[in-house]
């Protein structure tokens, strides 16, 4: 069961980070929206995941992104405060003692909980993403939507995976 | 003691989160200053080679454009070569201007990887040091137009700031007038087709689709094919307008480029570091 997860895990690694870097990097919209599903790869990590390990997950995920994109330490921040705002959201809406879903899909948890849930952890990654980029307060209101556009595009894309793949566990 | 480490362990995750963003937040910083001692960019063994291989692919989808700019590139010389044979030399007296004729060297590079959806967007190509590539060349596309400006090196790889960077300006004057301006991209939008010109004098009557060349005094040569004037009546409120121009260059379809070796670079470098330090 424990291997089962890693290696799914690792699948789910080299795929979104496969379609980001070949196929999302080159679509935009207008120059407004461009997408980044590749965080959903740490949206889906296991409930009991240890947290030093899931830092050092986004870390590595989020250095590897840079290296394609050539904005060193842009992804890596970001992807560290997607950590940090996964982990908040847990701690306060899961109670870890009783529960056994393994992992945070759309059929475990249901459209609400999962769709609050992917909106604060992409609006999180993508604020980060696109200051550092942008990195001056002149771009202001036109960086924050970008910011918007892209968050929303984003997160169509991340639902309409997980209703792809949705499997709704029996009961 | 004790109390500290568990106080420490039970908010663990905030305190991760401070030390793994410090550290994000200072590989930012340092890659967006001149000397940057980390290279994981494109560059890189791993990353150039996964970006070579794919462009094998790649580069078959495109081979009709890049025959006909090839093409029409090839016209364009025979023309001016035809100009220059016609001179009677016999009748001329003959002025040897090696220096100047050979300033400028080029050297041809196909993109193995590029972007223009992002704000700070970079270029990699396939030469290196070994070719005899440096950090800080210029470097303009195979049809017409400006590219950018060499980045990191390394042995056969090396990363060109786009002009579609926030920190990518160049020195541009407008043909009718003889305007100075500083070419930029994306202080209004983030089209990959439209650049702004700043620091134009208001006194400047600016035509409509005037074209818009290097003024020779960034990297550039003099008189490299910029753009075209498409709107003049963005006013900053002071002594200086911003200028919207349409450029030649589509970074869209960008598959060859030439590096610009400029010979006199150092020289200048040399002089111009004497003068009193006016940055």
């Amino acid at each position: 069961m424990n291997s089962k997860i890693i290696l799914v895990n690792i699948f789910r690694w080299f795929l979104l980070l496969f379609i980001q870097i070949l196929l999302l990097r080159n679509l935009s919209f207008y120059s407004l929206a461009t997408p980044f599903v590749y965080i959903l790869f740490l949206l889906l990590l296991p409930f009991k995941i240890p947290n030093l390990l899931l830092y050092l997950i986004a870390f590595a995920t989020g250095l590897t992104l840079d290296a394609f994109y050539d904005t060193l330490g842009v992804h890596t921040a970001a992807c560290v405060a997607l950590a940090f705002v996964r982990i908040s959201f847990i701690t306060v809406t899961v109670n870890k003692d009783n529960f056994d879903e393994p992992e945070p899909t759309l059929g475990n948890m249901g459209f609400k909980w999962f769709s609050i849930y992917a909106i604060l952890c992409t609006f999180a990654h993508h604020l980060v993403v696109f200051f550092l980029e942008t990195f001056r307060l002149t771009e202001f209101s036109y960086t924050l939507l970008r910011c918007l556009l892209s968050a929303i595009f984003t997160l169509f894309l991340i639902i309409l995976i997980e209703f792809i793949f949705y499997n709704r566990k029996a009961r | 003691m004790r109390n500290l480490w568990i106080f420490i362990n039970r908010y663990n995750a905030f305190f991760f989160f401070i030390i793994f963003f410090t550290i994000g937040i200072y590989l930012t910083v340092s890659n967006n200053s001149y000397q940057r001692s980390v290279t994981v960019n494109s560059t890189n063994e791993v990353v150039g080679t996964a970006y070579k291989n794919l462009n094998v692919l790649k580069k078959y989808l495109n081979l009709g454009d890049v025959n006909d700019s090839l093409a029409a590139e090839n016209a364009k010389l025979k023309t001016e070569l035809l100009a220059l044979s016609s001179i009677d030399s016999s009748k001329n007296v003959v002025v040897k201007d090696t220096l100047n004729k050979t300033q400028y060297t080029y050297l041809s590079a196909r993109v193995i990887k590029n972007s223009i959806t992002l704000r700070n967007n970079i270029i990699t190509i396939n030469r290196g040091t070994a070719d005899g590539i440096a950090s800080g060349m210029a470097v303009i596309s195979a049809g017409k137009g400006v590219v950018g400006y060499i980045r990191d090196v390394s042995d056969h790889l090396a990363t060109i700031e786009s002009l579609l960077h926030k920190d990518t300006k160049v020195s541009v004057t407008l043909k009718k007038n003889n305007a100075l301006g500083t070419l930029v991209w994306g202080t209004k939008n983030f089209d990959y087709r439209k650049a702004y010109i700043k620091d134009v004098p208001n006194h400047f009557k600016i035509a409509l689709k005037d074209t818009v060349v290097t003024s020779g005094f960034s990297r550039f040569p003099p008189g490299i094919l910029v753009g075209r004037v498409s709107n003049t009546g963005i006013s900053t409120g002071d002594n200086f307008m911003t200028i919207e121009i349409d450029l030649f260059n589509d970074f869209s379809t960008l598959q060859y480029v030439y590096v610009i070796k400029d010979k006199l670079a150092e020289e200048q470098k040399a002089l111009e570091s004497k003068l009193p330090n006016e940055q």
